[in-house]
């Protein structure tokens, strides 16, 4: 059935879908009777344009590395894990907890406890659908859908009953110590003599999410669990007769997964907020979905993809704040982006294949 | 039986075909096929896994559009775009796989699709009538209300019969019928073949059995590489003639090999029982031995506990009772029983489907050639890390020494044909020097060059004092290359017999249910 | 709980549960036909975006209701375009759905309406009247019965007969008629329906479009008849409580109506009270909210009784030879 080339797979079909996804958006705005052509010029110069816009840029796309890796990893098993919204809520419980149990007396001590925090509760809030899939069958897009609901109820009842200071009106807990503040990107880069903007929120997290990133490469192409994981996703039977423990390999996709979605929570949480809100996921854990689609679930891929939707929601915030197109056309690229890299594939395949294999009937 | 049989005093051909083609891509799959089905007449169609068969049966069922040719019915040129078309010409189909839907009722998938009006109850009533008539015109008794999942394999392919001749067909096409039936069940199906003929229906039986063929059919015609090779009397025929027409030259029927030097025995099964999920026993009370240096074959009708006893060597699945591997015994439950351990103790796994199991369709060829001793410590750079440049520089030098075609470790296992796919499963198997191989249908869709290849390699292991298992459905396999032969029939063994001292119509009888005499 | 109380809160739970039954029903036409569907969130929402609006503009709660039902069943038609056509990943699609109803409606509800992304509140003629049954304020003196009738059966908008006929409508035609049997079967078996003739693909899109539909009309209901106008993600999950509904329901329809009715009643306990004490125990409201949730998911793990879901769901059908 390959017609096509390995690279026009990987890059091209992607690449197709975005533009495709794109110019659907620039209708969009041309419907709303705004210019799309300044529209992406104010969104390029928002959100790319300074070391300001790249601080909003390079945080946002740091949660999406983290989520996108998270869908990634779990599509490796063909598991297709929609709960990183949930995840990442309880990621952020997670590192709420280590922030305020200890003063801690600098970020180098807490950071590594706090990650770990998330990635635990993260990885606890994935093993529960992960234990019925695998056990019971009960299906994992819908058992995941399921925990983001209860996980935001629980949250809300932890702020609001449990966690919130005395006296506080809101649903938050109480400030992190000094002591758990994390360098931010111009802390990191000024010692380089590199000049980036004080006042963002892009912090050592984003180094963390790249970190992320090789390691989920070697997990997946390296190791003898990715190659479990990818072998148990492509055929359930293959993988008994090679002596794979179904049960376990889906424990162990769905639980790195849930680590790598709460992950984010070290940079929404403990980089930028520095105290627990309600809703501080705010969506990101569906991005990652179009992030990984998008990425081919390769590490590579969901960087660069990560970025992109980084620049997209930094852009779109710029966009609201100047122009009458609100927030919500990320939402619509986001899900145009969706459809055509994850539902509509065929659609971009289809007619490409023919291109390919004309191509080749006309060498021959 | 002579051809002309039941035909009387009506001209038209029941269905002629007339130059049909088809291709998929630069594959040929019909060649200017031309036939002709008299009425009332069974007509067989035999040949290998892809000769073509499938293609044009779909080609009559408009699965499929013809490039080039002409079909005509009763005479009369038809063109038939979908099913809908072939059902209204008067063509039923029983496929090989049944398309039944599983939670309903027999009346209510008789009626799917052919239903008389918007609401289901006079439908339902109507064809409730008619089954009972049909039931006493060709011994066709079925429960309308009996739901498919069920009834079993013989019943279910008479709803499927009885879908067809509700639908009024005319013309019906088997494909590979009697694959799941017992010898009885099968023996049923063609006195209800009979019956149909007498009424004057016209069959044509697609088959790859040649005893079926020259049982069960007035004319036969053989495919080979897409093309009609031959259209013969079956009176006029006989068993070789038509393997030699399928295979396109004379095809030895004996395999040649010297006798078995049996030693030590190297696996014991006593008393091995699996009950399936459905409460249904699987395996009951299986006892059998192989020694060192001969294959013991397991002859059988498909689902008759073969791929049970195979998935519990291999440690697919948990069973009862006793299995020792040079008097080591075995796990058969727990977390002792998978198919890692198996292996750490010498055993070696051809599975049954190399699609589904045996190959990972996607990795390369090199990933797959460690398939199953990936936790091997010798393919590991560092613990947990995979090794992948070693792996990939074996899996290049395996495939040269197994003939695999193209021997490119980095092509994806999908992209080789069946034959190089199972070379593919046989070497990294074989090269692992196992004290006992368990193989499972060793050739099944795979083309003739390479079934003597692996034949001889199978035998080359027997020859370098290995203990063979083997399962095949087909009874010339297990006769060509066994040593010993045990027949399993409903999850019992039946029977053991020397290969030298049996033949088919002992077997046949065993796999049926009925015991031979002690060995 | 005093029984005025009480008749209140059920009468909540018929408006709340209306919502979820038609969205529950929806899901069960697609999914019985093997198309999954987790976009009936985005379907409500955009129906309730569209019948808002128009109801807005036009002062017509009739002419709303059709572009609500228009709107669901565009994006019903872009959900059979990718899971049938293009044989997409049906999963994918339903998200994709979502988002861009979430999107879409506040981008053209700012751009039309400039309220932040709500759309005017309706009044008069564009919204749903409740109807009062006949004798509904004669009998009201009957103890007992005479409130029942006149608070909870009576006073409803036109939608919520709707939906609960709907029930018994939609068992019918799928137990008795021959379109049901065939969606049924497609649901099943694809195989065996194409080979009997039938087009696998013309049923698909009849099951997808019935959900749509009936979407639409969830979605009215919601911005037309439950609130009066639309607002940002109105739907709050309602979709998905559908879902879990369908799932609880076991895939038909009476039990469809039970599951959205215990559902409904959790969301009007949770609406009235804000901690419910059960047996000296505190119930947090947020345990209400979750409650659906966690019950779906108790079915699901088959500690209750086991939910089989139809056997071709999710699989795109390719014909093969």
């Amino acid at each position: 059935m390959s017609q096509m080339p390995k690279w026009a797979d990987l890059v091209l079909i992607p690449l197709i879908s975005l533009i495709v996804a794109a110019l659907l958006s620039a209708l969009v705005i041309l419907g709303i009777g705004e210019d799309p052509v300044a529209a992406v010029k104010m969104m390029v110069t928002g959100a790319l344009g300074s070391t300001y816009a790249w601080g909003y840029t390079l945080y946002y796309a740091t949660n999406f590395i983290f989520t996108g890796l998270a869908v990634a990893v779990a599509f490796h098993a063909r598991l297709f894990n929609i709960g990183g919204e949930g995840q990442a809520t309880l990621g952020g419980l997670g590192v709420a907890l280590v922030c305020l149990a200890l003063p801690w007396p600098h970020w180098a001590l807490a950071l590594p406890v706090a990650a770990l925090g998330a990635a635990l509760f993260g990885a606890a809030w994935a093993a529960i659908p992960a234990w019925l899939q695998a056990r019971r069958g009960s299906h994992i897009v819908i058992t995941t859908i399921m925990f983001n609901f209860i996980a935001a109820s629980l949250l809300n009842y932890l702020l609001v009953n449990v966690l919130r200071p005395t006296g506080s009106m809101d649903p938050s807990t109480a400030r992190f110590a000094d002591g758990t503040h994390l360098p931010t990107l111009h802390d990191l880069l000024a010692p380089l003599g590199i000049a980036f903007s004080k006042a963002v929120p892009a912090n050592i997290s984003f180094l963390l999410a790249l970190a992320a990133c090789v390691a989920v490469w070697m997990l997946i192409w390296r190791s003898r669990l990715g190659y479990e994981i990818r072998a148990l996703g492509h055929s359930e039977p293959a993988a008994i007769y090679a002596g794979i423990r179904p049960v376990r390999t889906v424990m162990w996709a769905m639980l790195i997964s849930g680590a790598l979605a709460g992950l984010m929570a070290v940079n929404t949480v403990m980089g930028e907020a520095e105290r627990l809100v309600l809703n501080s996921v705010e969506g990101a854990g569906f991005i990652g979905i179009a992030v990984a689609l998008m990425g081919r679930n390769h590490p590579a891929g969901v960087f660069l993809a990560a970025i992109l939707f980084g620049f997209l929601y930094q852009g779109g915030a710029e966009l609201a704040l100047w122009t009458d197109i609100p927030r919500e056309l990320i939402v619509v690229i986001q899900a145009l982006v969706i459809l055509f890299t994850g539902a509509l594939d065929n659609m971009v395949r289809m007619p490409l294949e023919r291109l390919f294999l004309s191509l080749r009937k006309g060498r021959a | 039986m002579a051809a002309d049989a039941g035909t009387g005093t009506s001209s038209a051909p029941a269905i002629e075909l007339r130059c049909i083609s088809k291709a998929f891509g630069p594959v040929r799959a019909n060649r200017d096929i031309s036939l002709v089905v008299r009425r009332g007449t069974i007509h067989g169609i035999v040949g290998e896994n892809g000769a073509g068969k499938s293609t044009l049966m779909s080609i009559l069922y408009g699965f499929y559009k013809a490039d080039a040719g002409e079909i005509l019915i009763g005479g009369r040129p038809v063109q038939i775009g979908d099913s809908q078309d072939a059902i209204r010409a008067g063509i039923g189909m029983v496929f090989q796989h049944f398309k039944l839907v599983e939670p309903f009722t027999v009346l209510e998938n008789v009626i799917l699709g052919t239903e008389d009006g918007a609401l289901l109850k006079p439908s339902l009533a109507k064809a409730r009538g008619t089954l009972r008539q049909l039931a006493a015109d060709y011994e066709l008794e079925v429960d309308p209300d009996a739901r498919i999942e069920d009834l079993g394999v013989g019943m279910r392919q008479r709803v499927e019969i009885l879908k067809a001749l509700y639908r009024q067909a005319d013309i019906l096409i088997l494909d590979e019928p009697t694959g799941v039936l017992t010898p009885a069940e099968a023996d049923h199906l063609f006195r209800i073949l009979e019956n149909l003929k007498s009424q004057g229906k016209t069959i044509i039986l697609i088959t790859h059995k040649l005893r079926e063929i020259m049982a069960a059919t007035d004319t036969v015609s053989v495919m080979r590489r897409g093309e009609m090779t031959a259209t013969l009397r079956t009176a006029d025929t006989s068993p070789a003639e038509l393997a030699e027409l399928m295979v396109g030259r004379k095809v030895l029927l004996r395999i040649d090999k010297s006798p078995a030097r049996p030693g030590r025995r190297v696996l014991e099964i006593e008393k091995l029982c699996v009950t399936d999920a459905q409460g249904i026993a699987r395996l009951s009370d299986v006892s059998l031995s192989v020694r060192a240096g001969e294959i013991l074959g397991i002859a059988g009708v498909a689902g008759n506990g073969q791929s049970h006893l195979l998935e519990v060597l291999g440690g697919m699945r948990p069973a009862t009772g006793h299995v020792r591997i040079d008097g080591k015994e075995l796990d058969l439950s727990g977390p002792g029983c998978d198919g890692r351990s198996r292996r750490a103790a010498g055993i070696a796994h051809v599975p049954e489907d190399r699609q589904r199991e045996g190959l990972i369709m996607p990795f390369h060829a090199w990933e797959d050639s460690v398939f199953g001793y990936h936790s091997d410590p010798a393919l590991q750079s560092a613990p947990g890390l995979m090794d992948n440049a070693r792996i990939r520089s074996r899996a290049g030098d395996q495939m040269a020494r197994f003939d695999v075609r193209p021997p490119n470790p980095d092509l994806a296992a999908q992209s080789f044909s069946g034959g190089n796919q199972q070379k593919l499963v046989l070497a990294r198997e074989i090269e692992r020097n196992p004290d006992l191989l368990l193989v499972g249908q060793p050739t099944r869709g795979v083309d003739i060059g390479a079934i003597e290849f692996i034949h001889r390699r199978i035998l080359e292991l027997r020859d370098a004092g290995k203990a063979v298992l083997l399962v095949s459905v087909e009874l010339d396999e297990i006769l060509g290359l066994s040593d010993r032969i045990a027949v399993m029939c409903g999850g019992r063994i039946m029977g053991e017999r020397l290969a030298s001292d049996t033949d088919e119509t002992e077997l046949g009888l065993m796999m049926a249910g009925m015991k031979g005499k002690a060995a | 709980m005093d029984f005025p109380t009480l008749l209140q809160v059920l009468d909540s739970t018929v408006r709340l549960a209306t919502p979820l039954l038609l969205a529950c029903l929806a899901g069960l036409f697609s999914e019985r036909s093997g198309i999954y569907d987790i976009g009936l969130e985005g379907k409500m929402l955009a129906a309730a975006f569209c019948s808002a609006a128009t109801a807005a503009v036009t002062g017509s709660v009739w002419l709303g209701l059709l572009a609500g039902i228009g709107g669901s069943m565009a994006l019903a038609g872009l959900h059979g375009l990718s899971a049938i056509t293009f044989r997409g990943n049906q999963l994918i699609s339903g998200v994709a759905i979502n988002f861009l109803a979430a999107g879409l409606t506040v981008v053209l509800a700012q751009d039309w309406f400039h309220q932040g992304g709500r759309t005017p509140s309706l009044l008069g003629g564009a919204r749903f009247e409740a109807i009062a049954l006949p004798f509904a304020e004669t009998l009201r003196p009957v103890p007992v019965l005479g409130p029942v009738y006149a608070e909870l059966i009576s006073g409803h908008t036109l939608l919520v007969y709707v939906a609960a006929l709907l029930v018994p409508a939609s068992w019918w035609v799928l137990y008795r008629t021959r379109f049901g049997l065939r969606l049924r079967a497609v649901g099943e078996n694809p195989e065996a329906v194409d080979t009997a003739g039938v087009s696998v693909q013309a049923t698909r899109y009849a099951a997808v479009a019935i959900c749509g539909l009936l979407c639409g009309l969830a979605g009215a209901y919601l911005a037309t008849a439950l609130q009066a106008g639309f607002s940002r993600d109105m739907t709050a999950g309602r979709g998905y409580i559908a879902l879990a509904a369908l799932i609880f329901a076991k895939w038909r329809p009476w039990q469809a109506l039970g599951a959205t009715l215990l559902f409904g009643l959790l969301q009007a306990v949770a609406l009235r009270y804000q901690n419910i004490e059960l047996g000296g125990v505190g119930l947090p409201v947020q345990v209400m909210d979750a409650l659906p949730y966690i019950l779906t998911v108790v079915i699901l793990a088959g500690f209750v009784g086991r939910a089989i879901p139809p056997r071709a769901g999710g699989e795109p059908y390719v014909k093969e030879r």
